[in-house]
């Protein structure tokens, strides 16, 4: 589960990662007396204001700004504020600013070089554990920095039975070139950075950038966290963190219907059982001349019930011109499957498209006889091939 | 001969008494599969199925002598469970158990490191030797004893393949559901590479996904190992967007190595017979084997 820059960093602060201050808004009105409070708890004299959306990408896309007063604070607010913020991450129709966060400014002159580098912590499958990944060039995109000097990023890999040792810490602050107390917070920064990661049982922080301050502190600019939705079950609060307004409609609809569904772009939508199959299906859909509309397991159990619920999400989508519904029965069976696909179309009355339905496994024969012998606008098949075939002729 | 299991193995099922884990082990032990007992802490003693319930794996272990595990218990203690088994010396421990959480997964799969044993899984179907034995959920009837091998991450797709290799006349030895999420106990390498020492198995099936890098793994060692056997590999998610969890915890493109088209042309270079379509993977097999 993706959250929003504003939770990331309460996460961060209440365990002790230094931050950069903010406080966020959702009204005009509200940015001045926030930026004043900001002023009184920090001194900052500048400010920043921070689009929130779930993407990244959002400083080039004109949702970060900088505000040198309160006049300029109010006027930035009003900009990004319900602003459709379009970056690299967000698609062309770009996403609808609904908070701002107004922040402190950290930029500021001093003794010492301001800095800013890199570090995150994510799950190394290869290896099994999780890795803490560090780089001077703060403010990239780590994967152009792992593609063009990779021997600038630092990874340190941390053992499961023992977690991260301090050592470890004072390395990557070592091999970050930092000295004398900025070198001491960093190490500090890291290591309640680690505390955090694990404890909220995510599975990804990236800090992007770290700072380095001109008197030495280090701190977070940014935060992206991503949690594991498979340990939401034992952090009721941190679930609570959940935007749906960041999310597809359709998707929150599936969500809430138990169907496990992506929207996509393309012009054929599918309903399958299984993941995996599902993957496959919308790969054959492009192999037939198609573009997948979506993804959508019906899971284990497809039923009357399920595949309604499917067929009307699918069916809101304006882009979708035919429908595959591809079914391997193993345990579910296929006649039970059919006569779910024939009661969930005449729930809905009148379907526009054509729809084609591949049933194989268990009682498959007996599935495509219920399906030809419903009246309806419906093509069947047994084969995969078969499917696939009759994807491209409706097409044409 | 088979891999992992077969008619001798010897059964006990975590999570014996619940919904899942009923429902299952009656079509293991329809399938034929000696499930010798079960587990569920607290029901000790008495009797489900007709076969005993012990409170712990240990207890079933040194009962009835069980070397292999089924786990069926929910996401929240399914960890638990998988270390339970490996501490009481099953050998083969297959944990079908979707949703546990990361953080548990890499406790489970450091503890278990040092043990005897094998994980399968978790997140997956199972595994299953054709006329012999069935531990897991895959559908018996669509299996035929035969000659290829199956590795896949994926559950109704390793049916698709089972499915098109009986209609191809060539039948199964061991189908292995390696499973979906991010940290699984057997990785694609792993599982080919048991396949590939087997010497009942002529030909082998790989199923992958999108992310992680064990296909390519995988299709490196098949090269290094000599290509012995002919290999037909399927990637699925070759149109899935970036960033988004395609089902699968495990199936998301993070970096460039993630996709299928990636896998895919790394698993060509290495002498693997790469189909684009899962309807091609019974013929293209077909012709690999009568080409060998």
């Amino acid at each position: 589960m993706n959250i929003h820059e504003y939770q990331a960093k309460e996460i961060l602060k209440s365990y002790g990662v230094r931050i950069q201050e903010g406080i966020v808004v959702d009204q005009v009105g509200d940015a001045v007396p926030a930026a004043e409070k900001l002023k009184e708890q920090t001194g900052t004299g500048w400010f920043v204001v921070k689009a929130q959306i779930h993407a990244g990408g959002r400083g080039k896309g004109g949702g970060v700004k900088l505000a040198k007063n309160l006049d300029e604070v109010k006027e930035r607010a009003s900009q990004i504020l319900g602003m459709q913020l379009i970056t690299h991450q967000t698609g062309p129709e770009g996403k609808k600013v609904n908070k701002i966060l107004i922040s402190e400014d950290v930029y500021y002159p001093g003794e010492s070089e301001v800095k800013e580098y890199y570090l995150s912590i994510l799950l190394d499958r290869g290896k099994a554990c999780n890795v803490i990944m560090a780089s001077t060039e703060g403010g990239m995109d780590i994967e152009e920095v792992a593609e063009h000097s990779p021997e600038k990023i630092i990874k340190e890999w941390i053992d499961p039975r023992v977690g991260l040792q301090d050592f470890q810490a004072r390395k990557v602050a070592f091999l970050l070139g930092l000295s004398g107390q900025a070198f001491k917070e960093m190490v500090s920064f890291i290591k309640s950075l680690y505390r955090a990661y694990v404890e909220t049982d995510s599975s990804m922080f990236e800090i992007n950038p770290v700072l380095k301050t001109s008197d030495n502190k280090i701190l977070a600019v940014d935060a992206k966290v991503n949690l594991d939705d498979n340990a939401l079950y034992r952090h009721k609060d941190l679930a609570e963190l959940r935007d749906i307004t960041e999310e597809d409609p359709l998707e929150v609809e599936a969500a809430a219907n138990d169907l496990n569904y992506v929207k996509l772009d393309g012009n054929v939508g599918c309903m399958v059982n299984g993941a995996g199959l599902a993957m496959a299906t919308m790969d054959i859909i492009k192999l037939s001349g198609g573009d997948p509309a979506n993804f959508l397991d019906v899971g284990g159990g497809a039923n009357a019930k399920t595949v309604e619920a499917g067929f009307r999400i699918i069916l809101k989508d304006p882009n979708v011109k035919a429908i595959l519904i591809n079914i391997f029965g193993g345990i579910v069976r296929c006649d039970r499957v059919a006569n779910g696909v024939v009661e969930a179309y005449k729930n809905i009355g009148e379907i526009n498209v054509p729809i084609i339905v591949r049933l194989q496994g268990t009682n498959a024969e007996e599935g495509a006889a219920i399906i030809n012998n419903s009246g309806l606008k419906v093509f069947s098949a047994v084969l995969l091939k078969d499917a696939a075939k009759l994807v491209s002729e409706v097409l044409k | 001969m088979s891999v992992l299991v077969n008619k001798n193995s010897k059964i006990i099922v975590q999570g014996f008494t619940g919904t899942e884990g009923t429902f299952h082990a009656e079509q293991m032990i329809a399938y034929g599969t000696q499930v010798v007992g079960g587990v569920t802490p607290g029901k000790g003693g008495a009797k489900h199925l007709d076969r005993p319930i012990f409170n712990t794996v240990a207890e079933a272990v040194s009962t009835t002598g069980a070397d292999t595990s089924i786990i069926f218990v929910p996401p929240a203690f399914a960890a638990d469970a998988i270390m339970e088994a490996a501490d009481a010396g099953i050998k083969v421990i297959i944990c079908i158990t979707e949703g546990i959480p990361t953080k548990d997964m890499i406790v489970a799969k450091e503890y278990i490191q040092n043990k005897e044993c094998r994980l399968i899984g978790p997140n997956c179907p199972g595994v299953m030797t054709a006329d012999e034995c069935k531990v897991g959920i895959m559908p018996g009837f669509i299996f035929s004893k035969g000659k290829v091998g199956i590795v896949s991450k994926s559950g109704t797709l390793t049916y698709e393949a089972v499915d098109q290799l009986t209609k191809a006349g060539l039948g199964q030895t061991t189908a292995i559901g390696i499973g979906g999420d991010p940290i699984i106990g057997t990785t694609t390498k792993e599982a080919v590479e048991l396949l590939m020492n087997d010497p009942e198995t002529e030909g082998i099936v790989m199923i992958g996904e999108i992310g992680g890098g064990m296909e390519a793994e995988a299709a490196r060692w098949i090269k290094a190992d000599g290509n012995r056997k002919p290999v037909v590999g399927f990637i699925a998610g070759q149109t899935a967007p970036k960033g988004r969890r395609m089902g699968h915890a495990g199936a998301i493109i993070g970096g460039a190595d993630d996709t299928a088209e990636a896998k895919m042309k790394i698993m060509q270079e290495c002498g693997i017979h790469v189909v684009y379509s899962p309807a091609d993977i019974g013929e293209t097999m077909l012709k690999a084997l009568g080409a060998k």
